[in-house]
């Protein structure tokens, strides 16, 4: 008979190397998806023990207590007491500790005893601690916790064998599970507080902690967290990521544009010509395959967010941003959601769950969209590279990267400017929640588990590619190509597609900014994802312009459009009136309509209103 | 179950903020945390929830507070402090960083 699938849960406290461990323990084999209801990710892998048993392994929110004051602890709490229909109660917690910090975690662990699963703590980043100077009587602490411990090192190959060795034989005593009873209720102050002096008892008879702190994580923040000092690295490091997105990406960049050209003109050289060869070179390469050339900047953007949270980096910057979030209304805690967003909207709105306050967290919903998400940046890039000459400014700035960098800070700005509006507008009789943030100690960052967290989105970013972005450049490509022209026709066959009677229709509404027809018809995928406008504008002008333009749409646009126009359509970018799927989110985080709407008028004004302020003013000053 | 001022019962539980207890009294002084300047180091002598002025109920700040280890007889230090009005600042805890507003540390009476 083969043993039933074994349900392993990790818990453990912010920072406690939980995902690490969760890398090295089931590397790729990583499902990540929702829990019902709620947008909380939830992260399950598998794996097999050494006795050969198959383990499905989730991956809970990280939380210092079962009390759940926000909806991922909530979860935390309700998986491990068994609460939530169609998860399976763990037939084993995995405690999981920092090594070189214990006493929260042991605190939370005493807690977890009281749920009754059977349970193991795992003194994670064992070896950091070793080097520190902490020793750990594992023994006598299994003894007096009364429960099973493991020391791992998740980043080392092996630094997981005893972990594993453990689990079976854990599994093997407990067949059948001695019942434990459920004993668990929301601690009051009191008993929180006895818990912790038990915790501190316990750590002070079994471990011996150094007697000086992490000396280089007090040199590295007297440098990081000094008030002058600190503020201009976090605008260093920005700034650094913003031109290595644009500059560093570039070659990549080119060689898959080249590829997905060369492609291109493979089939346009192969097949007869008529509409299939039309839909393929068209419709589907030159599409999907000028989303996909963002690839490597989409790489580069997650690279440095996963890096500077790995390092430990990503609280500083929290810490340092707290006070102009807070002149600006927002949560010291907005800044992770809010970062997150210059990726994607959609994971950083899900972000916002760190912020238990529900105000705190509609504004950051709110605003989050303002960050320049990564699905701009093709947008961004197109127009810059066509439009802005490719020169240095004070002898080693790239004028492109400068002018990329300007717009995210606009963008940053406007959010900021939003929030304080919000809050002096419609919530001044309220006062902000506290800002209370675990500063961990740096870490390097680990390859492997980099390397998982990149692999992941990137392929998320390509699922998208295959599945929304493809299907909307078919539905372009049937637009711009039906009907077809009439015989004897002089002008581009587009002129005559649904395409150009839907953006003629629209252009009266966008001539005051600028915009033609061709812009207009882009502009519509464009909101099912932003990115799909670049492909658009590459369908609708290829199209138009015969088989030869497919390839250059940049230099192309140099030739239609004026400065004035393209500087105006950078501007309607940065607020870039949402895509559905950020809409869609924004609808079930904050499970109304009315947010939703709410998101889309205030951003479609302010794209509406800044480009025609900046049209106006372009050709005011002769860029028309 | 220890009292929640277990080692000094005896004081208030509304201690004035601004002042200082006497000494003469026998009952340590203790100032909060809140008005603590960079590079100030003590031990936690109680938690004075009610008196912070923080958004959440007393109950709450004292909870969170306590779960990022700042319970009596913890050992604190302030290493940082923000651009703006000195706030917020980061405390260690024993081995721990936390960094808080110095609106929820006035709930923290140190000595």
């Amino acid at each position: 008979m083969e043993a039933p699938l074994l349900h392993l849960a990790l818990v453990g406290t912010p920072n406690s190397g939980k995902t690490s461990l969760f890398n090295a323990l089931t590397g790729s084999r990583q499902k990540v998806a929702n829990y019902p209801g709620v947008t909380v990710e939830r992260k399950e892998g598998s794996f097999v023990t050494p006795l050969g048993r198959q383990v499905s392994l989730v991956d809970l929110p990280g939380t210092y207590s079962l009390r759940g004051r926000s909806p991922d602890e909530e979860i935390t709490r309700d998986i491990v007491l068994g609460r939530t229909p169609g998860e399976a109660l763990p037939d084993l917690v995995l405690c999981v500790a920092d090594s070189t910090n214990l006493r929260l975690t042991i605190r939370l662990l005493l807690e977890l005893k009281s749920t009754g699963r059977p349970l193991m703590l795992v003194l994670n980043m064992f070896d950091i601690a070793t080097r520190r100077g902490v020793t750990v009587d594992v023994p006598r602490l299994s003894q007096a916790l009364g429960v099973p411990v493991v020391t791992s090192i998740a980043v080392r190959k092996g630094g997981t064998a005893e972990l594993l060795r453990r689990t079976d034989e854990l599994i093997a005593a407990q067949v059948p599970h001695p019942v434990q009873p459920n004993l668990w209720q929301p601690l009051t102050v009191a008993q929180l507080r006895a818990t912790q002096r038990e915790a501190d008892r316990i750590i002070a008879a079994t471990i011996s902690l150094p007697t000086r702190p992490d000396t280089w994580t007090a040199r590295i923040d007297a440098v990081v967290l000094h008030p002058v000092a600190g503020l201009a690295i976090l605008a260093l490091i920005l700034f650094v990521m913003f031109q290595a997105v644009f500059a560093w990406a570039q070659p990549l960049m080119e060689l898959l544009a080249s590829a997905f050209g060369a492609l291109g003109q493979l089939v346009h050289d192969t097949m007869p010509a008529g509409l299939v060869q039309s839909f393929l070179q068209n419709g589907v390469i030159s599409g999907v395959g000028s989303v996909i050339v963002f690839l490597p900047q989409i790489i580069i953007i997650f690279l440095f967010i996963l890096l500077l949270e790995d390092f430990g980096y990503m609280a500083r910057a929290a810490f340092l941003m707290d006070p102009i979030m807070g002149g600006a209304g927002l949560h010291g805690r907005a800044f992770i959601p809010l970062l997150s967003s210059f990726a994607c909207a959609i994971p950083g709105i899900m972000a916002t769950r760190v912020i238990d306050n529900r105000r705190d967290r509609l504004t950051t919903i709110l605003i989050a969209p303002l960050m320049t998400c990564s699905a701009r940046i093709p947008v961004y890039t197109l127009i810059i590279s066509a439009f802005i000459p490719a020169r240095q400014v004070w002898g080693f700035v790239s004028l492109q990267g400068l002018v990329m960098f300007g717009l995210y800070a606009t963008g940053i700005a406007s959010a900021l400017g939003v929030s304080f509006l919000v809050k002096f507008f419609m919530w001044r009789d309220y006062a902000p929640a506290p800002f209370m943030l675990e500063l961990p100690d740096y870490k390097m960052p680990r390859p492997r588990s980099i390397a998982i967290g990149v692999y992941t989105r990137a392929m998320m970013f390509l699922q998208r590619a295959g599945t929304t972005i493809f299907s909307m450049m078919v539905l372009i490509w049937f637009l711009a190509s039906f009907p077809r022209p009439p015989a004897g026709a002089t002008d581009p066959a587009i002129n005559y597609s649904l395409a150009a009677m839907i953006g003629k229709a629209l252009e009266p509404l966008l001539a005051p900014v600028g915009f033609n027809w061709q812009i207009a018809v882009a502009l519509i995928p464009g909101m099912a994802a932003r990115e799909v406008a670049v492909a658009a504008l590459g369908t609708v002008y290829a199209i138009e312009g015969g088989k030869e333009a497919a390839e250059q749409i940049g230099q192309l646009l140099a030739t239609k459009w004026s400065l004035a126009t393209a500087l105006s359509l950078l501007a309607w970018y940065i607020f870039a009136p949402q895509c559905a799927s950020t809409l869609a989110v924004i609808r079930r985080e904050t499970g109304s309509w009315t947010w939703m709407w709410v998101t889309f008028g205030y951003m479609f004004a302010l794209a509406y209103a800044a480009s025609f302020a900046t049209y106006n003013i372009a050709m005011a000053l002769g860029a028309g | 179950m220890t009292e929640p001022n277990g080692a000094h019962p005896q004081l208030p539980s509304a201690m004035p903020l601004d002042a200082p207890l006497d000494a003469s009294l026998g009952i340590p002084i203790g100032i909060p945390l809140g008005l603590a300047k960079r590079g100030y180091s003590g031990v936690i002598q109680h938690l004075a929830a009610g008196n912070a002025g923080s958004a959440l109920s007393a109950d709450e700040l004292e909870s969170r507070l306590i779960e990022l280890g700042f319970v009596e007889g913890a050992r604190v230090e302030v290493l940082h402090e923000g651009i703006v009005g000195r706030d917020p600042i980061a405390v260690r805890v024993e081995n721990v960083t936390i960094a808080v507003r110095r609106r929820e540390a006035m709930a923290i009476i140190v000595a």
